[in-house]
């Protein structure tokens, strides 16, 4: 095994208060569970991360060191960084020498015995009785008999040196990814408009993207609570088509859904809430893939068009088993993936079932008679309304235009090309509806589907164009 | 090189020839009109490009002539994208026109939030075509459409009033709908790699 710890000697500076700073602390053994699946909170400013499993992965230690800093530079950290095959050893190194790779055990010892007694990390009372003895170095102490040694400092202190040594093991608490991500940015002045929380929002998408890096899942829903002074916070839900885990995804479907909220008060703190954590699969990517940068995957284009324009904006159209014109489309959202396998979609069921009356009226229409038969010759029975001819005659005269709401014809009367066709339904919801159905013709030469009530002979109303 | 082999090679799309014809190259999907199949270069709406669609009123015919077009696309299981259309499409109708309710999406938007819509699942490439209503469309908008339509290789059918027949257009493809005595005439007015000087009215029944 080997030790790497990451010594952040400006944690404390950075943050205002302890609890701040040990949060930062737990965010970054968040991102350090990328490398290593042993993680340790070390001290409240370092972490321990075991690297001698995936040291080969990461192309060799100097490798892994430069990546580190790069990243931890990105998060505004410039931690020193020693490894040792001892975790306690490790942490000493790293105070003194930084950058310092030893993986056998003699020459950690050498490296340990050059320290100054100062910065054992041993307890305070320890290191002045040590001091008082006129030890300055590890390797004086180390040279000493043991048993006047433990006489001298003590069982804590002595078992403090041996795990330095790595004569006795050392238990290690080993950082868990919590399983839900709430993340929370207070701001020192109130924020009235919503430019000024893009940047935090940055910031907590970034972290969002690390913990679901280092638990290898996505998010499909999440929240952001913008929180005010003196009323309820303001709650945005984020809902996503697919799974996502991608910090410059995230920030843009967030930054969207965030644009278009209005704020009721100045905001005084930014939180980011996310329980539904999925596992994702990432799509697989075709190594002769000719399509370029701009190009996006439909469900990222859905992503993003709804993040801007509103969830409810990009639909699907879908038909519903309904006389009345204006009932029979109706608008579905784009289906949600579903994490098993895939449901099929109310649109798609419709579909099928269309195509299936559609290619029952062809065979009535070929056998040229008014009754349906199966395949095998059975009698089917079919409701009147669902006999294929008749539903063919009704399809081929339905308009690609319908108005959403009918409007007066004006003008002379229309010329009639094809009608009436009497639609009566609804009387047992209310909404009784008795039209006669035209297809016209006006003087601009526009084909209309317009109707009468029923019995009437004026009062066109339009509803449709045959465009 | 035999001439076999060199005249396949001529073929290609990504060969153009300063002297011949360009219709072998130019990549299409039939309108399912045949006189205008016959009259287009590649006999039909060229892809990965802008093709306007003119007309004074509505309920001319201008959304049934895509229609054998569209419904191949939602075939192939392309998107077929409305963006802000003027009325609702109506579903049972564009089942009755053989579409896949399946690949069709509405997206509402005000005009603003159209174009840059349109632009986007243009340039994205997992859209088959996309149709616009831009009635303040500009020359700037229009070539950006047209752009987006080529990088993404898809159709942008925009419909435009026929009063704009005479304002210039970076379009591939300009066809106008005249409503004459129960039939609609469609003319074609601009299209890239046609000779113009041929008669380009022709009468269909859309």
């Amino acid at each position: 095994m080997l030790w790497a710890c990451l010594y952040f000697s400006d944690l404390g500076a950075a943050d205002a208060d302890a609890s701040a700073a040990s949060r930062r602390l737990r965010s970054l053994a968040a991102w350090a569970y990328r490398y290593s699946s042993q993680v340790s909170i070390a001290e409240s400013d370092a972490l321990l991360v075991e690297v001698g499993a995936s040291l080969a992965l990461f192309g060799g230690w100097p490798a892994l060191q430069r990546r580190l800093r790069r990243e931890l530079a990105e998060f505004g950290h410039a931690p020193a960084l020693a490894v040792a095959p001892v975790p306690a050893a490790a942490r000493v190194l790293a105070r003194r020498h930084d950058g310092l790779l030893i993986e056998q055990r003699e020459p950690m010892l050498t490296a340990l015995g050059a320290m100054p007694v100062g910065a054992s990390g041993l307890a305070a009372g320890a290191i002045t009785l040590l001091h008082n003895v006129g030890l300055r170095t590890l390797r004086e102490v180390f040279a000493l008999p043991r048993p006047e040694l433990a006489r001298r400092i003590g069982p804590q202190a002595m078992m403090a040196l041996d795990r330095l040594r790595g004569d006795e093991p050392e238990i290690l608490e080993l950082y868990r990814p919590p399983e839900r991500f709430a993340h929370r940015i207070e701001f020192d002045h109130r924020i009235e408009a919503w430019p000024p929380l893009l940047f935090p929002l940055r910031r907590l998408c970034g972290e969002l993207s690390l913990f679901l890096t280092a638990r290898d899942g996505g998010v499909q829903r999440f929240e952001l609570v913008l929180e005010h002074e003196d009323c309820a916070a303001t709650r945005i839900p984020v809902e996503l088509l697919t799974p996502q885990r991608d910090a410059h995804t995230l920030h843009e479907l967030a930054r969207g859904r965030l644009e278009r909220a209005s704020l009721a008060a100045p905001v005084s703190a930014l939180a980011l809430i996310a329980r539904d954590l999925p596992p994702l699969c990432p799509r697989h990517k075709d190594l002769f893939e000719s399509k370029r940068e701009q190009h996006l995957e439909w469900p990222q284009l859905a992503e993003r068009l709804r993040a801007y324009l509103g969830d409810a904006s990009v639909r699907q159209l879908a038909i519903v088993a309904e006389h009345r014109p204006e009932r029979a489309c109706t608008f579905s959202p784009l289906p949600l993936a579903a994490p098993q396998a895939r449901v099929r979609g109310e649109a798609e069921r419709q579909c099928d079932a269309l195509k299936r009356i559609a290619r029952e009226a062809e065979r009535t229409a070929k056998d040229g008679r008014a009754g349906c038969r199966t395949r095998d010759g059975s009698p089917q029975l079919l409701t009147p309304a669902l006999t294929g001819q008749r539903e063919r005659e009704q399809s081929s005269a339905r308009p690609l235009w319908l108005l959403a709401r009918a409007l007066p014809l004006r003008g002379p009367p229309p010329e009639i090309l094809v009608g009436p066709e009497r639609i009566e339904s609804g009387w047992w919801d209310g909404d009784d509806a008795r039209r006669d159905y035209y297809v016209v013709l006006t003087r601009e030469g526009q084909r209309a589907w317009a109707y009468l009530p029923a019995g009437a002979h004026e009062g066109w109303m339009l509803h449709g164009w045959f465009a | 090189m035999n001439a076999v082999a060199l005249d396949a090679v001529l073929k290609h799309p990504g060969i153009w020839r300063r002297s011949a014809s360009a219709s072998h190259h130019v990549r299409t999907i039939p309108t399912g009109l045949s006189e205008l199949d016959a009259q287009l270069p590649g006999g039909g709406w060229p892809c990965g490009s802008l093709s306007e669609i003119l007309f004074a009123h509505d309920g001319l015919g201008e959304l049934s002539l895509l229609m054998p077009a569209l419904a191949e696309l939602t075939r192939k299981g392309q998107r077929v994208v409305f963006v802000a259309p003027p009325y609702i499409p109506y579903a049972p109708a564009l089942v009755a026109h053989g579409l896949d309710l399946r690949y069709v999406v509405q997206i509402d938007a005000n005009a603003g939030d159209g174009a840059w819509s349109a632009e986007q699942c243009l340039r994205s490439g997992s859209c088959g075509a996309v149709l616009g209503w831009m009635q303040q469309a500009d020359y700037t908008q229009l070539r950006r459409l047209q752009l987006a339509a080529e990088s993404g290789d898809a159709i942008a059918f925009l419909f435009r009033p026929a009063r704009t027949a005479d304002k210039a257009s970076p379009a591939a493809l300009r066809l106008q709908l005249h409503a004459d005595a129960g039939a609609v005439d469609v003319e074609i007015l601009k299209c890239r790699t046609l000779d113009m000087r041929r008669a380009t009215r022709l009468r269909c029944r859309v």
